[in-house]
């Protein structure tokens, strides 16, 4: 397919290369963020598995000091873990949206648009970034709380800020991958409780990678969780460190966003034929 | 310009169209044409092919074989050019409840590429037009059925398409919307001379909008004429009810899959 073919069709000058495809992916995040904001009670009951997870998991293991952290408190490993798995959680059901939005009628309206499949897609991941960066700020709120040692510096946040949309970005596009193979309600939350789980404990959210047997450590190594988890506890911890470097975590990020778009835009259409 | 549509070619025309679900044969090689500016009218009962057909016009399902030219562009070769000439209304309600109108028609507005103050300008008219100013800053699921499919028009009609494909767009409306939503239509053909391929179950609504119309019956046209010529054909006296028993063996009433049925009844629930 030609750029030709992806310019405005209905005479309208674009202001800058890129500028309608820009439009059309901000317009698919809009609509879902306005949604949000005429009703965030989502936003609101989203807050209280992070809060279980750190009052009382980690204060419990906290006292326990069973896990090697590498000379932080166990509390301040594990914020981060709550942090990642708080936007796995809120993304790994968004697919759902999709699915009901189809029965509505919704996604066939913005299928028959000449905008490109790929806005549609990036537009949903948008949004879902959107919901994680409450997550996010909320999870500051209750981690200074329970004097979490939290970085502040503008690098820092920044860092953190990116990892949170990437993670979200990631497991929100593969929810939708979900939903245009599955493409019913109820097949969609039954195969969305199965992956939950996996995900997270496939991961380095809530102990280290050395305490895992090799089979799990090398699927973890294929987990984007890991690589968000790992970033997030250099980026947010004081004293936190990364076990495969900074640079290795995002580039895993970004290949893995990659992916999971491609196949995305390719399925789709799909889901309503 | 290579692609460049062909001015002087009917607004759709449709070239051994097929469409199969392994071995059901949904759309039988289906060859057509509809006029610049006319509305196409297609009939005949739940599971004859009508919304199998419609899919593929508006792109969203990709034909087995066979293609169709809509406003000049080919189907199968240039789907992303067709869908910036082609305006869809769905059966089902697809406009955002959790939306307002305004925001319905501003998210349609940008997902067409339209600049900001054109934006503007169209909205205002079009909520204008639709007598929907009034409730523009209301969420849509507190507006009434004959309000949902105004706004719904409206929105499909923002890019001012060539031609606009409806989906059964009076089902579930009382005679009231329904004579309100048949009124905006004509007036919009007037303005816009838009070329209107719709699908429907109302014989009333049939004779009232559309030059041609179309009986489908398993997967291919069992007639096609103006609505006077196709009476004609069954009798004197005959009416489109009587068309339609006689050319595809069904009476109106006698519905089809659970699938479509079901359809149609949420979307008739959702109007209240």
């Amino acid at each position: 397919m030609s750029l030709a073919h992806e310019a405005p069709l209905s005479g309208w000058a674009e202001p800058f290369p890129g500028a309608n495809y820009l439009r059309q992916t901000l317009a698919v995040a809009e609509s879902d963020i306005r949604k949000l904001i005429h009703d965030p009670v989502e936003l609101f009951t989203r807050m209280v598995q992070p809060v279980l997870w750190l009052l009382i998991f980690g204060q419990v293991f906290n006292r326990a000091r069973a896990i090697p952290t590498g000379g932080i408190s166990y509390l301040d490993f594990i914020a981060p873990g709550i942090l990642a798995q708080s936007v796995l959680f809120g993304a790994i059901f968004y697919g759902i949206s999709l699915i009901w939005e189809r029965d509505l009628g919704i996604v066939q309206k913005f299928l028959v648009s000449p905008a490109p499949r790929s806005t549609l897609v990036l537009g949903r991941a948008i949004s879902s970034t959107a919901r994680s960066l409450c997550q996010m700020v909320f999870v500051y709120v209750i981690a200074a709380l329970l004097h979490v040692q939290l970085r502040f510096g503008i690098f820092a946040l920044a860092g953190v800020v990116a990892a949170v949309m990437l993670g979200s970005a990631i497991f929100s596009t593969f929810s939708l991958i979900v939903a245009c193979l599955v493409k019913s309600r109820e097949r969609f939350m039954g195969i969305g409780q199965v992956l939950t789980m996996p995900l997270f404990f496939a991961s380095n959210a809530i102990y280290p990678l050395s305490l895992m047997p090799g089979w799990l450590r090398a699927v973890s190594r294929v987990n984007p969780l890991s690589y968000q988890v790992d970033a997030l506890r250099t980026l947010m911890i004081m004293g936190g460190s990364s076990a495969f470097g900074i640079g290795h975590d995002f580039l895993m990020l970004l290949a893995a966003f990659a992916v999971v778009m491609a196949v995305a835009t390719r399925l789709y259409p799909s889901i309503v034929t | 310009m290579e692609n460049a549509p062909d001015a002087t070619l009917n607004a759709i025309e449709v070239q051994s169209l097929t469409r199969r679900f392994g071995a059901l044969v949904a759309v039988d090689h289906l060859n057509f044409s509809c006029a610049s500016g006319a509305t196409f009218g297609l009939l005949g009962p739940n599971g004859a092919g009508k919304s199998t057909l419609i899919k593929m016009l508006t792109t969203l399902l990709p034909p087995s074989e066979g293609t169709a030219k809509i406003a000049g562009y080919d189907l199968v070769q240039h789907p992303e050019l067709v869908r910036g000439k082609i305006g869809y209304v769905s059966q089902m309600l697809s406009a955002d409840g959790d939306l307002t109108g305004y925001e319905n028609l501003l998210i349609s507005a940008k997902l067409y590429g339209m600049p900001r103050a054109e934006r503007a300008r169209r909205i205002a008219q079009a909520l204008e037009f639709m007598d929907l100013a009034h409730v523009s800053g209301k969420r849509v699921r507190q507006y009434s059925g004959g309000m949902i499919r105004r706004l719904e028009i409206a929105q499909s009609m923002l890019h001012r398409p060539a031609v606009l494909f409806m989906d059964e767009p009076s089902v579930g409306l009382d005679p009231s919307a329904k004579r309100s939503v048949w009124e905006r239509i004509r007036e919009l053909r007037r303005e816009f001379g838009t070329t209107i391929l719709m699908t429907t179950h109302d014989m009333e609504e049939a004779d009232h909008l559309c030059e041609m119309v179309a009986v489908m019956h398993r997967g291919v046209l069992a007639a096609l004429d103006t609505p006077a010529g196709l009476k004609a054909q069954v009798g004197a006296e005959a009416t489109l009810d009587d068309v339609f028993i006689h050319f595809t063996g069904a009476t109106i009433s006698e519905g089809g899959e659970l699938r479509d049925v079901a359809r149609t009844r949420s979307t008739t629930q959702r109007l209240g």
